[in-house]
């Protein structure tokens, strides 16, 4: 008879974030699924900022005072860089999705995570600077 | 030969409904061998008790598919040397997303059944192979069979993708690359089978298949091409020319 437990099952959902021995694509693959998740609670975020409008403008103004603070500067840096990873990402798997540079994928993947690095410390460089 | 090195071998058993363990085997080896030999050895000299499928010893059976610490190998083709060093430790493992029936075996069934459904041929008469000319002519008495897509349904690349890991209804690569050596051609049923949320939709591009694919089937490219047989079969009913 045969064990169950080695079988498919939705249980399973975490071991999408193991990269243990795995090669580039889960790499690609997670940091797709976490840049997603955290977007996501991005939007939420955000929606309660734009609802602060509606309490008046002292409730805006002492919130921006709030979030002029480093550490949520850092935040809306992570934000960006979410951003440029899980749409050059997406690009690359639309593209490969449809037969357009599969035998290339890998080294379109380090590609596009160069370009994501490069326009992230471009972003940094801004908001330290000004 | 000589067995020059001492490897640790961390086996995985399972008996029944047992919850699984691993077993530890010093074992002296010649580098040079394979993953398999070792593992004979192991069911030879250590625990006749250890159950692990193999036939062929050259790649064409594809029965002797393990985790070879962490990652999924035909064992009979990967040289200890190539996964561990002189005193290092080698975890063997039986492939995710498959019941395990004992220890390092598991049932492959399920993806049988389904590559059949797909009219996957393991051997297709040399007119039907769509690889390019091959650089040598075929002998004479290879005329009427080749051995083509070179997929011998190890499972290997349903047990690394992680799509496979979460979802049970998933085809797999290996079904999705038979589906797509088949071809679409006017085959309603075999459309109706690949081009549903459980077909080639539910592929994520991780690539794994291909990855560990040890025949060079390269199903991720496969279930790719499969998406653009879909996509034309759509465009040429929505047109009315299908």
């Amino acid at each position: 008879m045969s064990n169950l437990r080695n079988k498919p099952s939705s249980s399973n959902w975490f071991k999408w974030f193991d990269p243990r021995r795995r090669d580039v694509g889960t790499f690609a693959f997670i940091l797709n699924r976490l840049t997603a998740l955290g977007l996501t609670l991005y939007l939420f975020l955000h929606l309660i900022v734009l609802s602060q409008l509606s309490k008046g403008p002292e409730a805006y103004d002492a919130f921006l005072k709030l979030i002029a603070n480093p550490i949520y500067m850092l935040g809306e840096l992570l934000v960006i860089v979410a951003v440029l990873i899980h749409g050059l990402n997406g690009i690359r798997v639309g593209l490969t999705s449809f037969g357009i540079g599969v035998s290339t994928q890998k080294q379109f993947f380090y590609a596009l995570m160069v370009v994501a690095i490069i326009c992230s410390l471009f972003f940094a460089a801004r908001m330290v600077i000004g | 030969m000589i067995n020059d090195w001492t490897v640790t071998f961390l086996v995985y058993r399972q008996k029944g409904q047992e919850p699984g363990h691993f077993d530890t085997f010093k074992v002296e080896v010649n580098p040079d061998e394979y993953v398999l030999d070792a593992v004979e050895r192991i069911w030879s000299f250590h625990d006749r008790s250890l159950t692990f499928a193999h036939a062929c010893h050259h790649s064409t059976c594809g029965a002797c598919g393990m985790r070879v610490n962490g990652v999924e190998k035909l064992t009979c083709i990967t040289p200890i040397r190539s996964v561990t060093t002189n005193g290092g430790t080698v975890k063997l493992e039986p492939m995710r997303n498959f019941p395990v029936v004992s220890d390092l075996v598991v049932d492959l069934g399920v993806m049988f059944r389904r590559m059949e459904s797909v009219g996957h041929r393991p051997v297709l008469p040399l007119a039907d192979e769509p690889a390019p000319t091959p650089a040598k002519p075929p002998r004479p008495e290879d005329l009427e069979t080749i051995r083509l897509a070179d997929c011998i349904e190890c499972g290997l690349c349903i047990s690394a993708c992680p799509v496979a890991t979460t979802t049970p209804a998933y085809l797999g690569p290996a079904v999705l690359a038979g589906a797509q050596q088949h071809g679409l051609d006017g085959n309603r049923p075999l459309l109706a089978l690949v081009d549903c949320k459980d077909g080639l939709w539910r592929c994520h591009s991780v690539f794994e298949c291909s990855s560990v694919c040890p025949s060079n089937v390269d199903p991720a490219r496969r279930i790719m091409d499969l998406r653009k047989q879909v996509l034309r079969a759509r465009i040429l009913r929505f047109f009315g020319r299908d």
